[in-house]
């Protein structure tokens, strides 16, 4: 299920702490990269090997807004709307956002290749309006950037898939 | 050669060790938290609130200083017991010198300290807490199932805030099912997270977590959707609203449309205060609903739904007598008679050592008594027993050998015991409110727990050390430690260094030390340091009572041995006749007795020794005559000649005794039609045969017992005012006949001997068609 | 495909301390970082004795650059010296306070810095053991981090026995997940043992219980960027930096409706109004001021009749407001400020952990208001609800999330109470469609 690289990935966070539960968050996020989302198993798995019960698991990805119990979009766009951003324009980037790729915030396109999420502040907030594709940062963002950026991603992916 | 280790039944959840030198103190985790603890051996600290003065000791939090002080200040999260949360901020109090209002359930007063609760600004406060809960909440409390009840409800009404300037839509989840007993209203939730630490910290069953954050925050059970925990609803009955509510309660009734009736739960022998709600005699629900008694709010299933049976429309409400080999429905008028009219013949064929009496261990004291005295002087036999659960007598016996008859452990002392050894039983199981007793002593009070057990119990988790011997090895276990058998484990050898380096340790024991084991037991536990205290653990409400009533062959009332002619005389002379001198039989050879034939007629009273005894129901074809008196058809009950309707706990009155040795007062709540009490039976089959006792009430029998039978000797108006207690056994009853006279019926926590299988709330719950002991 | 450049500005006003190698090719290497007197600082400390670091530290007017701005030293001193459990250093790189972005570079440009800063601290108050709480979103950085943290073991700057010293002292990151709340640092703590971000009852403090329950001290990148030079040139030279208790340079993100958005080092106590004009460029476009926050999202704002004032902590906060991150936002003539008092709401709502009843359902009642408010359904008493509810927040609240959310809406209800009023009137907001698009 999970790969080798990700389970010694896991071992190697493990080890760093003095209690295994701290590792919890960084391996939860690890196999989210790498399953998409934070499946039944990444919760069966991350519980064992932290030594914690499911349920304290759950608990902490229903706390942190990255993580997700359910699949999203191989490239998650996300905008940032606060306070930088907005002053700079970032609520008609959204909205520009939403119309390019045709779903609204926290859907996912019909392919499965983007997810649109409106989130908070990203710490770029001078070189705003800014947002993360997964965890890429693109800053000074305008209508025309964006769309350039999610043609030059389609164009990266296999014809067969779309 | 390898020892074979005794594999448990029991499946054991992947629960973590909690760490214990990772001491982690925030307002929500999982490990041990903020709990200051004061110190009432330290020199008190003065402060003052509201201009009066208060002397507390150091380390009391400010909220319970207040307490002290008749002041009472709202709150929601603090829970006296459980950890520290800071959350719902009802509790803010202004303090001098302090820049911004405090939460009084986190601040730990000081000398000097000086409090308003009562400011303007306090007020406010309070206010807008209050405000703020409503924005979301339902304000339907009309319908609310805690309404009548409710926290928040009360607190409106007596601090204001009921205008709301909230114009925003209600946010709004479903309600949730968790469970057929449990039942979650997220709009009704204030998040003050007490039934997540109940169940953590109480019932060390922590089946709940908080999801998502902010204010989509909810409280999500073990499994997903639903919970999977021993359903023993504290959690609802200390929800302050009515976000958590009960699968049996909601929704049937309104509070105040209810009587109340305080009285004692019926199915182990633990003997928890409760409150049966009734409603058209019918009973609705059952709390401790004024948190009295030892048990405060604690209730177990059992005792919290297991009530249920005694509505069920199998119970039997008039007696049977078996006509041309079919039982068939009949009167009191004609069934007492009946019994009479059999049992006299029996005795006058074959004598009265061709009958046999077989009692109960959840009837009440009273009842107990005048059925020892039926069968010793009425019938004339000392053919009398019953399913003896625990080995009590020879714990009595023991103690008064070693001249240390006051040392007997009350269910309170184990809460703040400093240490604690257990040896056998599954107290989790078979002695819920024990058990709960024993996490809160360690919780509370640093106490040591030593467990010594062939099985993987729950209680593990909180031990301090846990040896594990080989199935039935406990008993082998004690006399190692005793210095009477050369097999010394190192385990063992730890075990006898840790408590000896402890100070009054109280020992619990379950059925697997009886006989000469017990006075093993109690006399190297004498040898431990300090005030060494012991308990022994029986099933069901009143194993105690049945044994302290003398219910058996060759023990009196009060642990007189029936071969003591002072014993017996003080006893006959009571009663206003002879004890039959003749030694009787106990329950085996009753039993063998019915095999054999020369047990003509028995009499059982709310007994199902088929079952118990895995007795072959045919030998029962054997006997002539046998009458049960029960509140269900049984096994046993299917072979009778008469059946007689019992009444339940909860149509009678009486006393009952717990595992420790504490009477408590069991309360008539409502009226079975049909039934009559086993006092009642007894009352009338006496006068038919000829003694008309002058009792009329289950208090004159009480008032008998506390003259004549040794050790209970108690205060009755402590008892009548809803105490507990303690009784003070002392005698020297024979030695135990055979070792198989004493044996648990290790019911789990959702089973109680037969009455369970008429529960629908005890079957209705997952976690009971799981093996048998499931733990979580 | 994305440059991974924090957005720098560039200014003659500024003084570079920590920013001072920032420019240089391949700044964040230990080969750099070494010919650029690196490490020079820790060396020093480890030769003296760990109270002498800290004496060192809290002479130096160094204050916290996380918010709250404590004397650093005066943190450290109250780590107890004898502890059963372990001691431990973490640094706060959750960077999340909306127009902050000031951690990133330092991170990015100069990771060395702040591994240096990091050990001297284990070292004054003796822990051998440090994290750094990376925010979840700043991907990248971890992957930088860890590769200087690499060098650094291999260089013997962590690990057993520093530099001959006998000195042990480990460190590495971990990665956060998107929780603003987690930069408060009780909620930080618990985030690091596995839990929900959730924050500690205070007393008792991290310094006396807080890792794993052992003494803790949490500080921010850029304050434990700060402690290597403090170390090398001196306290005096240090504190001499700034303006009195307030020593040394801070980072300033410049950002919003401003010419040259960038962080910027500059002296503590530089005025406001010549950050904004000089250093800034001026308003973008040539617009008029309306406003500025100080010190990130949370701070109450200035209006354009309030910005002379010197940015360090007492100064700001006698003006009524906070230096609190050192993110300067910058609004001018024609943005709505109830559209923002919305904005900054929402983020709070969205943030808060929800575990104390006044923040969770305070933040929550004000965003929806603001949005209804804002979206043309406004109510006459709206504005004196939204203060009120705004006011039963502040003070009331278990961690400071609350006040954060309170204190910016306080500021705006009162300074700017007939936006509010002329939105009531129209029945719409008037300054809608007037955002200015990024430029550059
Ligand atoms: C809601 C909240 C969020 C915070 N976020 C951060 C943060 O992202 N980074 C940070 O360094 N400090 C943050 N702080 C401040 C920390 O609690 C803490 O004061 C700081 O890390 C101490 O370091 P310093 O003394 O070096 O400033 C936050 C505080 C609060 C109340
Ligand atoms: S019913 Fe009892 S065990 Fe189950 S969740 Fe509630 S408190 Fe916990
Ligand atoms: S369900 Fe009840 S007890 Fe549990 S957090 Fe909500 S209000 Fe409190
Ligand atoms: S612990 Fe025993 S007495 Fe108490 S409620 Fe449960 S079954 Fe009844
Ligand atoms: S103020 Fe309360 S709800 Fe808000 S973040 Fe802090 S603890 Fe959580
Ligand atoms: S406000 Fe958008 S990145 Fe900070
Ligand atoms: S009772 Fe004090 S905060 Fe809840």
């Amino acid at each position: 299920m999970l790969s080798d690289s990700l389970l010694k990935k896991f071992d190697q966070l493990i080890a760093r702490y003095p209690l295994k539960r701290s590792a919890m968050v960084p391996l939860l996020l690890y196999a989210q990269d790498e399953v998409g989302h934070v499946s039944e198993e990444v919760i069966a798995e991350v519980a064992r090997r932290v030594e914690v019960r499911p349920i304290e698991v759950v608990e902490v990805i229903g706390y942190y807004s990255m993580l997700h119990r359910h699949p999203v979009g191989k490239y998650n766009v996300q905008v940032c709307t606060n306070i930088s951003c907005m002053l700079r324009g970032a609520d008609e980037v959204f909205e520009h956002c939403c119309k390019k790729l045709g779903i609204k915030n926290k859907q996912t396109t019909p392919d499965g290749l983007f997810s649109l999420e409106e989130v908070e502040c990203l710490g770029a907030c001078c070189g705003a309006p800014a947002m993360q594709i997964n965890y890429d940062f693109y800053e000074n963002l305008t209508p025309e950037k964006f769309d350039a950026l999610i043609e030059e991603l389609k164009k990266k992916e296999p014809r067969s898939k779309m | 050669m390898k020892e074979q280790t005794h594999k448990s039944p029991f499946v054991i959840l992947d629960m973590p060790p909690k760490q214990e030198n990772l001491h982690v103190p925030g307002p929500y985790t999982r490990s041990p938290s903020l709990s200051p603890r004061a110190n009432p051996a330290a020199e008190p600290v003065t402060l003052t609130i509201n201009g009066k003065e208060v002397k507390v000791p150091p380390g009391t939090l400010v909220i319970e200083a207040a307490k002290q002080a008749g002041i009472e200040i709202p709150s929601y999260c603090y829970y006296p017991g459980l950890t520290l949360q800071g959350a719902c901020r009802m509790c803010l109090v202004a303090i001098e010198k302090m820049p911004k209002l405090q939460t009084a359930c986190t601040t730990v007063v000081a000398s000097g300290m000086v409090v308003h609760t009562e400011t303007e600004e306090v007020k406010n406060a309070r206010k807008a807490m209050l405000e703020f809960l409503l924005t979301n909440h339902p304000l339907d409390c009309p319908v609310c199932d805690k309404g009548g009840e409710c926290e928040l409800q009360d607190a409106v009404f007596r601090y204001g805030a009921a205008e709301t300037r909230f114009m925003e839509s209600k946010l709004h989840h479903e309600e949730k099912q968790f469970s057929n007993l449990v039942y979650y209203d997220w709009p009704r939730c204030i998040l003050c997270y007490r039934c997540v630490r109940v169940c953590d910290e109480g019932l060390d069953v922590n089946a709940y977590g908080i999801g998502f954050r902010g204010a989509h925050s909810e409280i999500i059970p073990n499994q997903g959707e639903k919970l999977e925990c021993e359903e023993c609803g504290m959690c609802i009955d200390i929800c302050p609203v009515g976000a958590l509510t009960s699968g049996t309660y909601r929704y049937k009734t309104r509070p105040w449309e209810l009587t109340y009736t305080g009285t004692i739960c019926n199915h182990c022998g633990d003997g928890c205060k409760t409150t049966l709600a009734i409603r058209n005699n019918v009973i609705i629900r059952a709390n401790n609903r004024d948190h009295s008694g030892s048990n405060g709010e604690f209730l177990c299933v059992k005792g919290r739904f297991g009530w249920d049976f005694v509505n069920h429309d199998q119970r039997l409400t008039a007696p049977l007598i078996r006509k041309n080999g079919r039982q068939e429905t009949s009167t009191w008028e004609e069934a007492l008679p009946m019994v009479v009219e059999r049992l006299t013949a029996v005795i006058k064929e074959h004598g009265p050592s061709s009958v046999a009496v077989i009692g109960s261990n959840r009837t009440t004291n009273e009842e107990n008594y005048l059925l020892g005295r039926f069968a010793r002087t009425v019938l004339g036999t000392n053919n009398l027993d019953h399913h003896r659960t625990a080995d009590f007598s020879s714990l009595v016996g023991a103690l008064t050998a070693a001249d240390a008859d006051g040392r007997y452990a009350t269910i309170e002392d184990i809460a703040v015991a400093s240490s604690i050894l257990v040896v056998g039983n599954d107290p989790t199981h078979q002695h819920p409110f024990i058990a709960y007793q024993i996490r809160q002593a360690v919780r509370s009070h640093d106490a040591h727990l030593y467990l010594l057990n062939s099985q993987e119990i729950k209680l593990q988790r909180q031990a301090k050390q846990v040896v594990t011997v080989a199935a039935g090895g406990e008993a082998e276990s004690i006399r190692a430690l005793a210095g009477k058998s050369s097999t010394v484990s190192d385990d063992l050898g730890t075990l006898q260094e840790n408590l000896r380096k402890e100070s009054g340790t109280i020992i619990i024991f379950g059925d697997e030390i009886r006989g000469s084991d017990v006075t093993t037991l109690v006399q190297w536990g004498l040898t431990l340091p300090g005030q060494t205290r012991f308990v022994a653990l029986g099933d069901y409400a009143n194993s105690r009572g049945a044994a302290d009533m003398g219910l058996l062959p060759d023990v009196l009332p009060g642990y007189g041995s029936l071969a003591d002619s002072t014993a017996c005389a003080q006893i006959e002379s009571a009663w206003g006749a002879k004890i039959p001198a003749v030694s009787g039989r106990n329950i085996r050879s009753i039993l063998q007795g019915v095999e054999s034939g020369e047990i003509k007629a028995l009499l059982v009273f709310g007994s199902n020794p088929v079952k118990t005894f895995s007795l072959p129901k045919e030998h029962l074809g054997k006997l002539a005559f046998l009458m049960v008196a029960e509140l269900f058809p049984t096994e046993t009950s299917e072979a009778a000649d008469v059946v007689l309707p019992a009444t339940s706990f909860a149509e009678k009155s009486g006393t009952v005794t717990n595992t420790c040795g504490q009477v408590q007062v069991l309360k008539k709540t409502m009226r079975k039609a049909g039934t009559r009490s086993d006092l009642e039976i007894l009352l009338a089959l006496a006068r038919l045969m000829g003694h008309p006792w002058s009792y009329r009430t289950a208090d004159d029998v009480l008032r008998e017992i506390i003259a004549h039978v040794p050790g209970y000797a108690i205060a009755l108006p402590n008892l009548l005012v809803g105490r507990a207690v303690q009784t003070q056994p002392a005698g020297t009853p024979p030695a135990l006949a055979s070792t198989d006279l004493v044996f648990s019926s290790k019911d789990s926590l959702f089973t109680s001997g037969t009455v369970s299988r008429y529960s629908w709330a005890l079957n209705s719950v997952d976690e009971a068609k799981k093996p048998h002991g499931h733990i979580f | 495909m994305p440059g991974y450049h924090s957005p720098m500005g560039n200014s003659p006003l500024e003084v570079k301390v920590i920013s001072k190698r920032f420019g240089l090719p391949n700044s964040s290497s230990l080969d750099v970082f070494v010919q650029h007197d690196g490490y020079q600082a820790l060396k020093k400390a480890l030769a003296v004795k760990p109270e002498d670091v800290i004496n060192e530290v809290k002479n130096s007017g160094l204050r916290g650059r996380g918010g709250a701005g404590f004397n650093t030293g005066m943190k450290w001193s109250f780590v107890p010296k004898q502890s059963a459990k372990p001691k431990y250093v973490v640094c706060n790189a959750d960077e999340s306070e909306p127009g902050t972005c000031k951690d990133r570079p330092l991170m990015e440009y100069d990771p060395h810095q702040l591994i240096e800063g990091i050990v001297i601290a284990g070292y004054a108050i003796q822990s051998h053991q440090g994290f750094i709480y990376v925010r979840g979103e700043y991907r990248y950085l971890l992957d930088i981090v860890d590769k200087a943290l690499a060098e650094a073991y291999a260089a013997g700057f962590l690990g057993k026995n520093i530099q001959g010293s006998g000195f042990d002292f480990d460190l590495c990151t971990h990665t956060g997940a998107g929780a603003y709340e987690c930069g408060e640092e009780t909620a930080l703590l618990n985030s690091l043992e596995g839990l929900r971000g959730y924050p500690r009852i205070k007393p008792p403090f991290p310094a006396v219980v807080g890792l794993y329950g052992g003494p803790t001290v949490v500080n921010n990148v850029e304050t434990l960027s700060n402690v290597p030079h403090i170390l090398l040139n001196g306290a005096d030279w240090y504190s001499k930096l700034g303006s009195p208790k307030n020593g040394g340079t801070r980072l300033f993100c410049l950002s919003g409706h401003i010419a040259r958005p960038g962080v910027y080092e500059l002296p503590m106590g530089f005025p406001l109004r010549r950050i904004i004009e000089e250093v800034g460029g001026g308003v973008l476009g040539g617009k008029k001021l309306k406003a500025v926050i100080p010190g990130g999202s949370s701070c109450p704002v200035l209006t354009a009749d309030e910005i002379d004032v010197n940015m360090d902590y007492d100064s700001v906060a006698k003006a009524g407001s906070m230096l609190g991150s050192g993110g300067v936002v910058v609004l001018d003539e024609d943005t709505c400020m109830v559209k923002l008092a919305g904005r900054i709401m929402r983020f709070y709502a969205h943030e808060s952990c929800g575990w104390c009843i006044p923040c969770r359902e305070g933040t929550s009642w004000l965003k929806h208001l603001f949005d209804r408010f804002h979206g043309g359904a406004a109510l006459a008493n709206d504005p004196d609800t939204a203060l009120d509810v705004s006011m039963n927040i502040l003070g009331k609240t278990l961690c400071p999330l609350g006040d954060a959310a309170a204190m910016p809406t306080i500021s705006i209800l009162k300074k700017f109470r007939h936006e509010f009023e002329e939105h009531i009137k129209l029945g719409y907001c008037p300054y809608e469609k007037t955002v200015v698009m990024s430029e550059k």
